[in-house]
Order: structure tokens, then sequence, then C-alpha cells
């Protein structure tokens, strides 16, 4: 950036008035705009708790002596073999094998913010990539990768997911975070890949494309110099919704059993697993639920107010995201 | 458009006829690249190499994948989705034991939140900006951002087992379908309807506010309308055209995504079976499942396609 043209300290206006007019980046008034809705601020105060909260997940099974995949059925279960709930011994009660619901609610929040960002990161660099390549070359490439994108919109995701997860299924955890991490983000691709590609298309036709072309830039150059920097807002609203998504479709995988591989636990798992004992033990449903859809929340409202910020002319009018 | 429509449904079908050929042998290769071991899951943990082998010749699985695959495109061109590995029975038989639960079950839940969502969008957009808006609006947010399976959790665990307890019996689970059908179906039609409510009031409302910008609909109130016949008639009637697009196409997907709904409440539907059959690496099972349902996605998107066009003449296939 600063390399680029220096056009040294902005010109000082003198004005009647007390206050000199000085001139801001787009980028700058958008962080402006941010900075004032306080939803979104809180948002973000939230998020970072949470992710405070998963961070120090090691730190939790030190303090309380519970590793994540340790049973104590002798502290965490009852007589009756029933799980103790929240108390002195665990903050947030037991599961049904007897481990701490803490500590595996925050390696689970950690697995999910991971996937989640991960997946959306993924997903958004590949929609991007084939949505300018698509809109940009236009004719027989544009044409394949259209309806390659449509084609993934019309399988039934949620079925090919789990059949691709279960049949590539993998023992590590590592392997398997990154198998899960790849499933979402191919079904997430085809979502911005089309979004990214209309607003390609729109830009294609204005006159500063045919300026550039006028002057002798090649189509690579006119992609990177030209088209991408005007996609920089479309893109950031795009992964910024895709992130709740995403933690989501991870949470959705791993509660049907076809997620990251346990002991490992994942919100979603937690929830799966423990299905079949909340009857009798609240916390079992209330601790990864409440968890889950305050990640989600706060990521969603982050993403609104990020659109926000970036088109203040749009505001009210709600999008279409699911 | 009339004249145009025929070819346009033509070139459709072959299209879809592309997308199913696709789908069914993505399922094929990622079925054959990395399969769960069949044999083991019929044979049992102490069945010998030589029975294992019997097995998989039996289903054919000694084959190279070639002569597999050629088989099994040419018994799917006759209508045949093939036999279970596990069990024998025909999957067609299985599905259509399978399907009329799931279709019940998305019916049901999309005659809720069309209603809700439509509803809901209409009370909000007509009192933009006001307390009641902001509060539909947050509700909006947090349908979004729930996971499907803890609303479902969430009320099995207040209705099936707190309200079970005071003795107020509203759920029931288990085959067979027949009896008590609304006490089976009230909860998982309310779950799954939550999810979709929140984004049909946010689509709705998005709509709304767009159509009742619009010059018609000052004039309208110009002439002197009462603002509920501006709002119903001039305002919702062009706002439900992408209302009910999206409806078609959600119900056809939601066809293949009532996995999670099925297996909290315990309903025999498509999604449970192949869920299941994924588990034992019922391949035929799996395939026929993914075809079914890809099928109702594309049948929905056709019919979403076509019947845009006849309510808006301004739209044109192409």
């Amino acid at each position: 950036m600063s390399g680029r043209v220096d056009v040294g300290a902005p010109p000082v206006v003198k004005r009647a008035g007390p206050e000199a007019v000085r001139g801001r980046a787009p980028s700058q008034l958008a962080w402006g705009r941010f900075r004032r809705d306080r939803v979104a601020v809180a948002s973000v105060a939230v998020l970072v708790v949470i992710a405070l909260f998963a961070v120090l997940a090691p730190l939790w099974a030190h303090l309380t002596g519970h590793p994540y995949d340790r049973t104590f059925p002798e502290t965490g279960l009852d007589v009756a073999g029933q799980p103790r709930g929240p108390g002195a011994e665990f903050p947030l009660g037991a599961d049904q094998l007897g481990r701490d619901v803490l500590v595996r609610a925050a390696y689970g929040t950690r697995v999910s913010l991971v996937v989640g960002v991960c997946a959306a990161l993924l997903a958004t660099v590949a929609g991007t990539v084939a949505g300018t390549v698509a809109g940009f070359a236009g004719g027989a490439v544009d044409a394949v990768l259209a309806r390659l994108m449509d084609m993934t919109l019309a399988l039934p995701y949620l079925l090919v997911a789990i059949t691709l997860a279960t049949t590539f299924r993998v023992s590590s955890a590592a392997a398997g975070l990154a198998l899960t991490v790849l499933v979402i983000a191919f079904f997430s691709v085809a979502a911005s890949g089309r979004v990214i590609r209309g607003q390609v298309i729109a830009l294609r036709r204005r006159e500063f494309i045919e300026a550039s072309r006028a002057l002798g830039a090649s189509d690579a150059r006119i992609m990177v110099v030209d088209v991408l920097p005007n996609l920089v807002a479309q893109v950031t609203v795009l992964t910024s919704l895709q992130i709740p998504a995403a933690i989501v479709f991870e949470a959705t995988l791993s509660f049907l059993g076809a997620g990251v591989p346990p002991p490992v636990p994942s919100l979603g798992s937690m929830l799966g697993e423990g299905s079949d004992a909340f009857r009798s033990a609240w916390w079992l449903l209330a601790v990864p639920g409440a968890l889950l859809l305050l990640v989600t929340l706060a990521f969603n409202l982050i993403g609104d107010g990020i659109r926000d910020a970036l088109d203040p002319r749009g505001g009210g009018r709600a999008g279409r995201g699911r | 458009m009339s004249r145009g429509l025929p070819r346009y449904v033509l070139r459709r079908l072959l299209y879809s006829a592309a997308v199913l050929w696709l789908v069914s042998t993505l399922v094929f290769v990622f079925l054959h690249v990395s399969p769960v071991p069949v044999e083991r899951v019929i044979g049992g943990p102490r069945a010998t190499a030589e029975t294992l082998a019997q097995i998989r010749a039996n289903l054919g699985l000694d084959q190279p994948v070639l002569v597999q695959y050629w088989r099994f495109v040419g018994r799917l061109l006759s209508g045949d989705l093939g036999d279970s590995y596990i069990s024998g029975t025909p999957v067609s038989a299985l599905i259509a034991e399978r399907l009329p639960t799931t279709l019940w079950l998305v019916f049901g839940a999309g005659v809720l939140w069309f209603a809700g969502g439509v509803g809901l969008g209409v009370f909000s957009a007509s009192r933009a900006r006001t307390l009641w808006d902001r509060a539909a609006t947050a509700f909006v947010l947090v349908g979004l951002s729930t996971p499907p399976f803890v609303v479902a959790l969430a009320l099995l665990y207040v209705f099936a087992t707190r309200l079970e307890e005071s003795g107020v019996h509203l759920f029931e689970a288990g085959p067979p379908m027949q009896e008590h059908f609304l006490r089976r179906m009230v909860l998982p039609w309310a779950a799954l309807a939550f999810l979709m409510l929140a984004s049909y009031t946010r689509l709705t409302r998005g709509a709304m506010l767009d159509v009742l910008g619009e010059d018609y609909v000052r004039t309208a109130r110009a002439k002197g309308l009462p603002e509920r016949r501006v709002v119903l008639r001039h305002g919702l009637r062009p706002a439900l055209a992408p209302v009910v697009t999206q409806a078609g196409i959600d119900l056809g997907a939601l066809v293949g995504s009532t996995i999670v709904t099925e297996k909290v409440f315990g309903l025999q539907g498509v999604g449970q079976l192949v869920h299941q059959s994924i588990a034992t690496g019922d391949t035929p099972v799996i395939i026929g499942v993914t075809l079914t349902v890809t099928l109702f996605v594309i049948a929905a998107n056709l019919l979403v396609d076509i019947g845009y066009s006849v309510l808006d003449p301004r739209v044109r296939l192409g």
C-alpha cells in the first residue's frame, strides 16, 4: 500500500469553521460505522470471551484435574450410574460416561471455531477464484463452471457429506479435522462462487475495465489489479456469513457421528452422544447447545454489522442467508 | 413465452438427466474408492477368508470396477435400483416403505413455516422500524443461528420429558405411524418449521419492503385505499413470488435433509434409512436414496422455474 502512490500528508484545507475536513479511505469509513454498531461490537466481545474459553481449554483441564477424554466413574456418576450435575467437583456437570462437561465443552468449542473458520475461508477463496474466472472468461469456461456450481447446489448435500465423511473415515484426529473441513468447504464453494460470478459479470462491462484493456493490460492483470479490489467488500461479507453456516454444518455432521472422530469432543458430537441421557441430565443439552447458539449468533450479528458498515445504502434490505 | 415452453422443458429435462447421472456416478465412485467392508458386516467378525470372498462374489464385488459400473448403469437405465446388500430386499421397496413418512414430515412442516413466515414477514414489514419489527428481526436472527438439532432436542426435552412428567401426553415415538399420527408428527413439524420460519420471515419482510417502496403502492395509498388493502393486495401479491420460489426449492431440498429431525424424534423415514445404510456400507440403498432425493430437488427446481414464468410475465425462460 504505502509503496505505491505517496501523496504525502493530506492537504490541510483552511476553513472558517473550527475543524478542517480530512479525507478518509473507504475502509476507515467502514471501520467507523462498524465501531458505532453496538450490537456488532457486543458480538465481537462475546466471541472474544468464548474464544478465550476455548483457547484456554488445557488450563481448565489442568485446574479441574480432568483431561477431556478421561472418565471418572466414581466422582462423575452417582450410584445408579447417572451423570452428576453441576457442583464443586464438576462445574458444569459430568456426561453419561463421567467426563467433565466444562473441559469437553472448551475443547469442543475449539473444534467448532477451527473447523468453521478454516472451512469458510477455504470455501470463499475457492469460490472467489472460480467465480472470478467464470465471470471474467465467459463463454465455454463460464458455462462449464456455472453448471458445475449449479450441480453441487442440486446435490442433497447433507446426505452426500455424510456418505463422504463416513467412507473416508480416518482414525487420527488431525486427519478427521482436515476431512471435515474439506467436505464442508466443498459444499459451500458454489454459494459464494455464484455471488462472485454475478458481481464480476457486472464489473466486466464497467468503463474502468475497458480503459485498462484499451491501455493494453492483460486479462490476468485486469483480474488482479482491477477486478479483485472491487470484490473485497463482497468477499468479506460472504466469509463472515459463511463461518456460522460452516459451524452449524460441522455440528450437524458430528451430531450424526460423521464429523471429527471421537474421543476428540465437538459441540455437535457432545449433543449427539448425550441425546439419550439428557432427559435426566439437562446440562448435557444446555451447555453445548447454548455455546453453539452463542457462537453462531455472534458470527451472524458480526456478519450483518460488516455488511451494513461496507454498504450503508443497503440498510434494512435483508439478504437470504440461511 | 408459451411457445418456448416445450423446448425449455425438454432442455431442462436433459440437463436433469445429466445431473442425475453425475450424482449417481459420484456416489458410486466415492463408495468404491474407499468402501466400508460390507462382507465383514454381513459375515460377522468371525467369518473366514473364504466366506468373505464368497460373499463378495455373490454381490458381484469381485468384478473389476468398470464391469461393476457398467452393470450398475445398465440396471439404473431399466429403472432397477438393485437389492440391499444386507437384507436382500429391493431398494425401491425399502424406499417406497420409508418415503411417505419423510414426505409427511416435510409437507406438514412446509405448511407451518410458510404460513408463519409470510404472516410474520408481512406483520414486520408493515410496521417497519418499530419495536415489533425489531422483535421479529431478533427472532429471525436467533432462528437463523440455531443449529437444526438443538431446536429438536430442546423441544423433545420440554415437551416429551418435562411435560410428560406432569401428565401432558403430547408425543409418541416409534412405529406404527398410523396410530396417533398427529401426536407423532407435531413436534417434528414444529422443529423443522422453526428453522425455516426465520428465513421465510426475513425473505418476506425484505420482499415486502421492496414492493412497498414502489410507485404504484404510493398511488394506491394516494387513492385513499385502506392501508390493510394496500398491504395485502398491492404489496403481498407481488412480494410473494420470490417466497413461493424459495418454498419450492426448499421443499425439494428438505427431503434430503430430514436426517437429523428423523433421528431425534425416532421417525423411520428415508433419512434414517440412509443413515443406517451408511454405517453398514449398504451401497445400493445409499445410491438409491441419494438418487430419489436428488430427483425431488430437480423436480422442485423445474416446477418453480416454470411456475415463476407463468406468474410473472417479465421473466423470460432461457
